[in-house]
């Protein structure tokens, strides 16, 4: 069994924007691009160009179509990764201490060396955010890209994790959770970001925001442009002397 | 221990060798890459990481889905390894491995005939290539007519309405204003269209609180994040842009004065029943003329201090009557037929919403101005204090453009811009540089095929009048394809889906060659896939092939190649030279001109055992010097170029005007300057792309601003100021209407005459779309469209290892009421009918897409034995294409003549009028039709892999690393 380390000083997570996230697996493909050649084995993919592809992702999209009482379907896009909870379940779980949360930022991570692929942890965490290496027998899962965010061998700007540094639309915040004053903290106050399946208790740190809501007018009052118009319009473009006069 | 200190981990790994930053081509974006290159265990350069380059204007550093997964295309089983010689029937996939001397000399053996010959017996066509600057000069060298790209089966439509009614049109054209836009409305646009720019821009929009509307059948992607889904029935966006034009006009909620300034709305019409009906009245210069509130007199249009009047009857100074063409469009869109009740029921929006749509576009517009406190001076020598906009901008792509009303939607949502005041100001829609470029700056297609000399001129262009149709002296179509004949007459694109189609058919001639370049011609990019494949297997009486010769150069295993007799394997984008041209598809931004370069960031020969590939662009230089073509050759006969690279650097199309504007001269000079021998270490050194900020006084109004006028010429984009202003009512088009009503010369043949009469309005409008017209709607009750997902848009790329995990299949998304009435159930099978045949798919339920549309991904679907996957690929058994449904041409009219299934302007081709029946079929393993399997002509697939293992903490034996 692992303990965690209990409250860090740093929380660092993602947050993730789903009211502008296009569904397009751009923070999926360049994860796994990043991660297949770095931290641990590579992330390999079975049967990959036959009848059955797959192989180990840390960042996977779910669309999810949603049928609101007051409009129209709706599509809503929701990528997700291990959420770096607090009291992550995962690690508690682990019979030989290979996964671990680190102390100081809060990043949860597996430790290859030691584990061995019994897959208790991933049976253990509410949000199916591990997966099995098929290869090499280990447990996967989201890194935060611990060997990007503090790697001096990359220009600093880079120093964010693969995901948020591809996403197109600009839907994903890398910041430290624990620091009110960090970007990622104020987007989640600003837009009422949430917790993940709260009632699991796992406190996670990744946060969500939610979408607007759609199709909705533009403003209220009249939705129609007679409404609007000058009332003694006569005849054929009346308007447009008037509008002829006023440009002198 | 609980604080993970007893785990270390290596925070700061090496990462690579070396970072190259090149283009993008995994699909036509052209984003900025920076390519981590790290040596395997052997020492061999890899690519261990692909990310978006942060200083480049298209991407700004973001990525795609398909921009990352380029390494398994990089090491794909599928790509090619030699060159091919058909050795079994055509389509039989039974070839042998050749020399490059052999290829070349073979190619050599069947061109320089057809030179000697006839040189319009050669139809060379490329795909989605980005090359056409060179592709179309060689074929203008070679002399033949028959050459174009793939821009007529995707979206002539709106590059030709946006030419002809803005002098530009969207993605490479222009974007909108992202900064300041407040309303964004974006139409019948793909789920990844314009990948990351559009995806930056919509993102950037919303974190401001400004709002998107998103007008499609099918709410996915994009459409998905819109605030608003106008879930519109396919093909009728035009009458939904006229109601709303109906509105505005109706309501006076036009801009006025920006319709006066900067278009033709007060440019005076002749109303005399002549054969100048219709067209504009000139002064003695040639110069269009509006009617002067102040002086009582008609003016030229461009003259300073003008009052123009926007209505009324006046007299023509030739005699007789005229009117301003304001007035005729007012009149035209205030009829009834155009009012939101008329057309509700047909778009399937409702009439008030339809109205309070165009009521938010006026009060954002109106209400919502954008002032950029800079002053600018006009064309007419009026200076502006300042630079006021509106902030409503659209976009909009193939689901309006790939319809037989197309053309006249383009222009119609166009028109609709205009009437806001919205286009190239502060807010709104705004051109890149060379962009905006009316039609008169254009050239106009050139066709006469003469032995042994190149063609007079440009291929594509853009035609004023019937007279620059490219026909023969007895009228007939001078080019394979038909484009700009009285079938398509402004087909500015060519017409490239029906080429094989013409050829098999040899109207209006035979051919001998048929030369392709990254054209998936035997597959996915053709109407009528199966008959496209006995098409090109067909033979004559004498066992001869109709089409007698197909030269085909792709990088991968396609279904093309296995149709093909020479197979020329091309390198990756990553393994060779490429040029992105101001000549060609710019990759400009509203304020910054741009172009790049692709180079060998790998050395092709290290990537693979035994491969021996060259990037096309070179051999087809090597080619043109062993035609000995004019250009291609010194006067020696010897080669001019060594390969594209010295091509990029050392062809000048005019004087100081080559292929690439940057770094030019002495490394100093930009726009125009003498070659530079240096000049790609420039661009290498710069990130692989070169930029030019627009100065700011220059940035809006660019078509009537003086400031970009001198600006243009200074970089070499007009030789002098060319300022327009935009053409509402397009008298090109009115030329042609006239041809029709029976004036000129040059006259339709009868049956085309009624066709030209309605499709060349000069005001948009809109017709029935042609095969729904032709069929019995009772009978093929849904629509049917498709479109590309975002993890594979713009290529064929389910065959990447890692994307195709994403999507592997494609299922037909069907409206859940339509699911209930044919008892169909998720994983059920259907078939689906249209008038020309049926496939047999994969269906499930979906809520979100238009009540009487069907739809599905594009080109998942694989022919088995292609593209090097197991024969259990869902690809070959699950995937399916809509193609074989859509015929190239409509259903026969009893006439004897074969209409095509386009657009009557442009020739684009009218994929998405497809009207279909859907029944529910008997439980199957397979889609239907199945194609019988192509032998592959490279190895089999690897079953596993594990890419990174050479730089990663391998776990376990085994080396996954190399394919």
């Amino acid at each position: 069994m692992s303990t965690l380390p209990g409250p860090t000083p740093k929380k660092l997570g993602l947050v993730i924007d789903l009211d502008i996230c296009v569904g397009c697996h751009a923070c999926a493909v360049s994860c796994k691009e990043w991660n297949t050649g770095g931290y641990g084995a590579p992330l390999s993919d079975q049967d990959a160009y036959g009848g059955d592809p797959g192989g180990a992702w840390l960042n996977r999209i779910h669309s999810f179509e949603v049928e609101p009482d007051d409009g129209p379907a709706q599509i809503v896009h929701f990528p997700k990764s291990c959420l770096h909870c607090e009291d992550a379940p995962c690690v508690t779980v682990c019979p030989t201490g290979a996964s671990f949360k680190r102390a100081d930022d809060g990043i949860v991570l597996v430790d290859e060396d030691t584990c061995f692929g019994c897959g208790l942890c991933a049976w253990a965490c509410p949000y199916g955010a591990r997966e099995l290496d098929r290869r090499a027998g280990v447990m996967k899962k989201c890194t935060l890209c611990v060997d990007r965010i503090y790697n001096d061998n990359i220009p600093e700007e880079d120093r964010v994790p693969a995901c948020v540094r591809a996403c197109p639309t600009g839907a994903r915040y890398f910041g430290d959770l624990a620091d009110p004053d960090s970007e990622a903290s104020r987007v989640v106050q600003e837009r009422g970001g949430f917790d993940l399946m709260p009632e699991q208790a796992t406190k996670p740190v990744n946060k969500y925001l939610p979408p607007r809501p759609k199709d909705r007018p533009l403003r209220e009052g009249p939705g129609d442009l007679a409404a609007l118009a000058e009332p003694e319009a006569r005849g054929f473009l009346g308007w447009l002397d008037r509008a002829l006069e006023r440009l002198g | 221990m609980a604080d993970g200190t007893q785990h270390p981990v290596d925070t700061s790994p090496k990462v690579a060798d070396e970072v190259r930053c090149t283009t993008c081509y995994m699909c036509a974006c052209r984003c900025g890459i920076n390519v981590h290159i790290r040596g395997d265990a052997e020492g061999r350069p890899r690519v261990r990481y692909i990310e978006g380059n942060r200083r480049h204007p298209v991407n700004r550093g973001v990525l795609c889905a398909k921009g990352s997964a380029g390494i398994m295309n990089q090491y794909s089983p599928a790509r090619l390894m030699k060159p091919l010689r058909r050795t079994g029937p055509r389509g039989s996939g039974e070839f042998e491995e050749i020399s490059w001397e052999e290829a070349l000399e073979l190619a050599v053996s069947w061109l320089d005939p057809i030179r000697e010959r006839d040189p319009k017996e050669l139809a060379f066509f490329t795909g989605r290539d980005q090359s056409q600057s060179l592709t179309s000069w060689w074929a203008q060298g070679f002399g033949t007519p028959n050459y174009a790209a793939h821009g007529g089966f995707c979206s002539v439509n709106m590059a030709a309405g946006g030419i002809y009614t803005l002098g530009g049109a969207f993605w490479e054209f222009g974007a909108p204003d992202w900064e300041r836009t407040r309303l964004f409305m974006i139409f019948g646009v793909a789920e990844d269209h314009d990948s990351n720019p559009i995806k930056i821009g919509m993102g950037e929009v919303k974190k401001r609180g400004g709002r998107v509307i998103g007008v499609n059948p099918v709410r996915t992607g994009y459409n998905a994040i819109a605030d608003e889904w106008v879930g519109i029935t396919p093909g009728t966006d035009g009458l939904f842009v006229l109601a709303l034009a109906h509105e505005l006009i109706r309501t006076g909620n036009v801009d006025v004065d920006y319709l006066i300034r900067y278009t033709n709305a007060p440019w005076i019409v002749n109303r005399n029943a002549d054969a100048k009906f219709g067209l504009f009245v000139r002064d003695r210069n040639g110069k269009p003329m509006v009617w002067d509130r102040a002086t009582g007199q008609a003016q030229p249009y461009d003259a300073p201090g003008l009052k123009p009047e926007l209505k009324g009857d006046f007299p023509n100074p030739d005699g007789g009557r005229c009117t301003p063409v304001f007035e005729l469009m007012a009149r035209k869109y205030l009829e009834p037929d155009c009012a939101p009740d008329a057309v509700a029921e047909r778009c399937g929006i409702e009439a008030a919403r339809i109205r309070r749509i165009a009521a938010d576009l006026a009060r954002t517009a109106f209400e919502e101005e954008v002032v950029i406190e800079r002053p600018w001076t006009d064309f007419r020598g009026e200076r502006h204090e300042r630079m006021v906009g509106r902030p409503v901008s659209f976009h909009a792509m193939r689901g309006i453009s790939a319809h037989s009303n197309g053309f006249q939607t383009c222009r119609a949502l166009h028109v609709l811009q205009l009437l806001l005041g919205s286009v190239e100001c502060p807010g709104g829609f705004r051109f890149k540089p060379p962009y905006p470029k009316p039609v008169e700056a254009h050239p106009t297609p050139h066709s006469l095929a003469v032995p042994n000399a190149p063609l007079g001129g440009p291929h594509l262009g853009f035609p004023r009048s019937p007279d620059d149709l490219a026909l023969d002296d007895d009228g007939r179509p001078a080019r394979i394809d038909k484009a700009f004949s009285w079938e398509a007459p402004l087909a500015t694109h060519g017409m490239m889906h029906m080429v094989i189609s013409n050829a098999h058919s040899r109207d209006p001639y035979p051919i001998d060659t048929l030369f392709l370049y990254m054209a998936n011609m035997a597959w996915n990019s053709s109407m009528n896939t199966e008959g496209v494949l006995e098409m090109l297997s067909d033979t004559d009486e004498d066992g001869e092939y109709r089409i007698p010769h197909i030269i085909y150069s792709d990088a991968y295993s396609s279904e093309m190649v296995a149709y093909s007799d020479l197979v020329l394997p091309d390198a990756t984008y990553l393994e060779r030279h490429d040029c992105i041209s101001l000549l060609d598809r710019p990759i400009s931004e509203p304020d910054t001109a741009a172009d790049a370069i692709r180079w060998p960031v790998v050395d092709p020969a290290t990537q693979a055992e035994g491969r021996d590939v060259r990037g096309f662009q070179s051999v087809l230089i090597e080619l043109g010097a062993r035609l000995g073509l004019p250009g291609m050759v010194d006067d020696d006969g010897k080669p001019r170029f060594r390969d594209y690279a010295d091509y990029m650097v050392n062809h000048q199309r005019r004087p100081g005007v080559g292929p690439l504007a940057g770094w030019r001269g002495d490394g100093t000079a930009h726009g125009r300057g003498k070659p530079n021998p240096d000049q790609l270490d420039r661009y290498i050194e710069n990130g692989g792309f070169w930029t030019a900020p627009v100065p700011e006084e220059a940035q809006f109004f660019k078509p009537f601003n003086a400031a970009y006028q001198d600006w243009a010429v200074e970089m070499g984009f007009f030789d002098k100021p060319f300022p327009y202003v935009f053409q509402i009512y397009s008298e090109p088009l009115r030329t042609f209407q006239l041809a029709a009503e029976g004036h000129g010369e040059r006259q339709p043949p009868e049956h085309l005459r009624a066709q030209i009469r309605r499709a060349f309005d000069p005001l948009p409008v809109w017709w029935e779309p042609f095969e729904q017209a032709a069929v019995d709607v009772a009978e093929y009750p849904l629509h049917a469209i498709t479109q590309r997902p975002m993890a594979m848009y713009h290529a064929w790329h389910s065959q990447n290892a890692w994307l195709r995990q994403i999507h592997t299949e494609n299922p037909l998304y069907v409206p859940r009421t339509v699911m209930r009435d044919a008892g169909l159930e998720d994983g059920d099978w259907a078939w689906l009918t249209s008038h020309h045949g049926r496939i047999r798919v994969p269906v499930r339920g979906m809520d979100a897409v238009n009540s009487h549309t069907v739809w599905t991904w594009n080109a998942i679907g694989k022919r088995r034995g292609a593209w090097a996957l197991e024969p259990a690929a869902p690809e070959y058994r699950r995937g399916f294409l809509m193609n074989h449904l859509i015929h190239e041409l409509l259903p026969p009219k009893g006439d004897g003549l074969r209409w095509a299934n386009s657009d009557p302007v442009t020739g684009q081709a009218a994929w998405y009028d497809l009207r279909v029946r859907i029944e529910k079929a008997e439980p199957a393993e397979t889609s239907a039709p199945e194609v019988a399997a192509q032998r592959s002509p490279v190895a089999p697939p690897p079953a596993e892999v594990a890419w990174g293992a050479d730089w990663t903490k391998t776990q376990t034996g085994g080396d996954g690393s190399d394919r």
